[in-house]
């Protein structure tokens, strides 16, 4: 039972976004979730606890947004007129974007409990929390603040080479020993179909090319897939590098609205379907 | 003669790049033993120090620094030319600590690898900061995954488009040496799984040549620096 009047009262599912690695897309991967599960019509708020290098801001182009204080905490800043996504980051607690953020330990870990505690968030369908690549203070922290209210569990993000995976097997050991659910994994950046050799074909072709896996392994091969099986957690899905993604992730664009014909598209709405289909399962 | 010093604590890639992964560190009288690739490249990594790919480690600040003093301070390095340090993301404890304990052996300065999307650079200039905010030199950015070159066809695609200019526009805006940009191969992926040399590998590549070209830049950086500065240990 929840103290009244606690900040994360209104949400009803709450799930972290890990990896070992850094650079494999967890932001982009937490991004475009929160994005999917919107377009199902579900309230979505994401808490950017990488203390260091926070990128959702960007993200969603609001990275000059500031953040203004109310009687239970902190207002999230909403993406749109319809308040559907909100977003808490570091990012909005800077003077200049470019100023780094210096802090041992013990002071990210004091910001941290702060952030799960006290943004007024009302009420989401989803919270999703992106972190940083590791297995340090912001994880242990972050894990320890947010046992009280129970978290969905931790989609883990890796990319098809093996060092990743060999630090997404260490975050799997986390996940053990502090408890945490494993939703699943997912293997980001899976392939690349180089648009010159594809100019001459069709849509219908391109995916079928996708689906023989007929591109370049850019990172190599099939790591994800393989230590889902291993360690008896699901395989979320493949997500290929996708340039046109990358560019509207860059401008803070909707791409699952501008990009529905794209090689990620289908590999992320999948991997939001499986969400939806947990929490209701878990609710009958 | 090389030492290379891993000091990402939760995740150490440095051994399975090496193909050293399942090796072990020795102790002896005058210290921890660096595990070997050549006679004259020497490795030390936590990753050594686990007994399995599954072991995690999960430590907060205080004993990841405790780590890195072990290392800096135990590890029976002998005479070297050149210690690198690579790093984990971010600009906390290990990056803290390291510049600290390095602080009395005087370091020559930082390299610091971006890819061109903007939420790399974003990060980047960041680092950049905390450089300048710690007094540690920077040798210059080298701007990585710069490109695509299809093995199929070999035209070159972007496949992380420099939206907002890439390293390139960055290093001019900050007044930072751009050492260079290394294209996407595939075959670099491959033999860093694999643990091979991706120079004996693919002695060909673009990137080969990208990378040998930035390393030549990096030595003459530091020869120059010693011309000017008189040593002392």
């Amino acid at each position: 039972i929840l103290p009244e009047g606690s900040n994360l009262a209104g949400v009803r599912h709450i799930l972290l976004v890990l990896s070992g690695k850094g650079g494999v897309g967890k932001s982009t991967i937490s991004t475009e979730l929160a994005l999917s599960l919107r377009h199902s019509g579900k309230k979505v708020g994401i808490l950017d606890v990488d203390l260091c290098g926070p990128s959702i801001p960007r993200m969603f182009r609001v990275q000059d947004n500031d953040v203004h204080q109310c009687d239970s905490g902190w207002v999230p800043v909403f993406v749109d007129q319809d308040k559907s996504i909100s977003l808490m980051s570091i990012g909005f607690l800077l003077e200049k974007p470019d100023d780094a953020v210096v802090w041992r330990g013990p002071k990210k870990n004091a910001l941290i409990k702060q952030f799960v505690t006290d943004v007024a968030w009302g009420d989401l369908d989803f919270l999703i929390v992106d972190t940083p690549p590791g297995t340090s203070d912001e994880h242990i922290s972050t894990v320890e603040a947010l046992r009280p209210y129970k978290p969905l569990g931790a989609i883990l993000v890796t990319t098809p080479q093996a060092v990743s995976v060999g630090d997404v097997r260490r975050e799997l050991t986390f996940c053990k020993k502090t408890g945490l659910r494993v939703l699943g994994i997912v293997e980001n950046m899976s392939g690349f179909v180089c648009p010159h050799c594809l100019a001459s074909l069709s849509y219908d072709l391109l995916l079928l090319l996708f689906l023989l896996q007929e591109c370049t392994n850019v990172f190599s091969k099939g790591g994800g897939e393989e230590l889902a099986k291993h360690a008896g957690v699901p395989f979320l899905g493949c997500v290929p590098l996708d340039p046109q993604l990358s560019q509207s992730l860059e401008e803070g664009r909707d791409f699952i609205q501008e990009f529905p014909k794209s090689a990620a598209f289908p590999a992320l709405a999948h991997i939001a379907q499986q969400i939806l289909d947990g929490t209701s399962q878990r609710s009958s | 003669q090389v030492a290379l010093l891993d000091i990402d604590i939760c995740g150490p890639s440095i051994p399975k790049m090496m193909g050293l992964e399942g090796e072990q560190v020795h102790q002896s009288g005058s210290g921890w033993s660096p595990v070997y690739v050549e006679d004259n490249l020497g490795v030390m990594s936590v990753g050594f120090l686990l007994s399995s790919p599954d072991d995690a480690v999960i430590w907060r600040g205080p004993k990841k620094n405790g780590l890195i003093k072990q290392f800096l301070r135990d590890v029976d390095w002998g005479e070297i030319d050149y210690l690198v340090v690579d790093t984990p993301p971010g600009t906390s404890d290990e990056h803290l600590s390291v510049v600290q304990y390095l602080g009395a052996a005087h370091i020559d300065g930082a390299v610091i690898i971006t890819t061109p999307q903007e939420v790399s650079l974003q990060d980047v200039r960041k680092e950049i900061n905390f450089c300048h905010k710690v007094k540690l030199p920077i040798i210059g950015v080298v701007e990585n995954m710069s490109g695509f070159i299809c093995p199929k066809c070999k035209n070159e695609s972007q496949i992380f488009p420099p939206t907002t200019g890439g390293a390139e526009k960055m290093c001019q805006d900050l007044n930072v040496t751009l050492l260079g940009k290394v294209p996407l191969d595939p075959q670099i992926g491959k033999s860093c799984d694999q643990g091979q040399s991706f120079f004996s590998e693919a002695p060909e590549s673009p990137a080969t040549l990208s990378y040998r070209s930035i390393i030549q830049r990096i030595q003459e950086y530091c020869d120059q620096h010693h011309l000017r500065e008189d040593k002392t240990v």
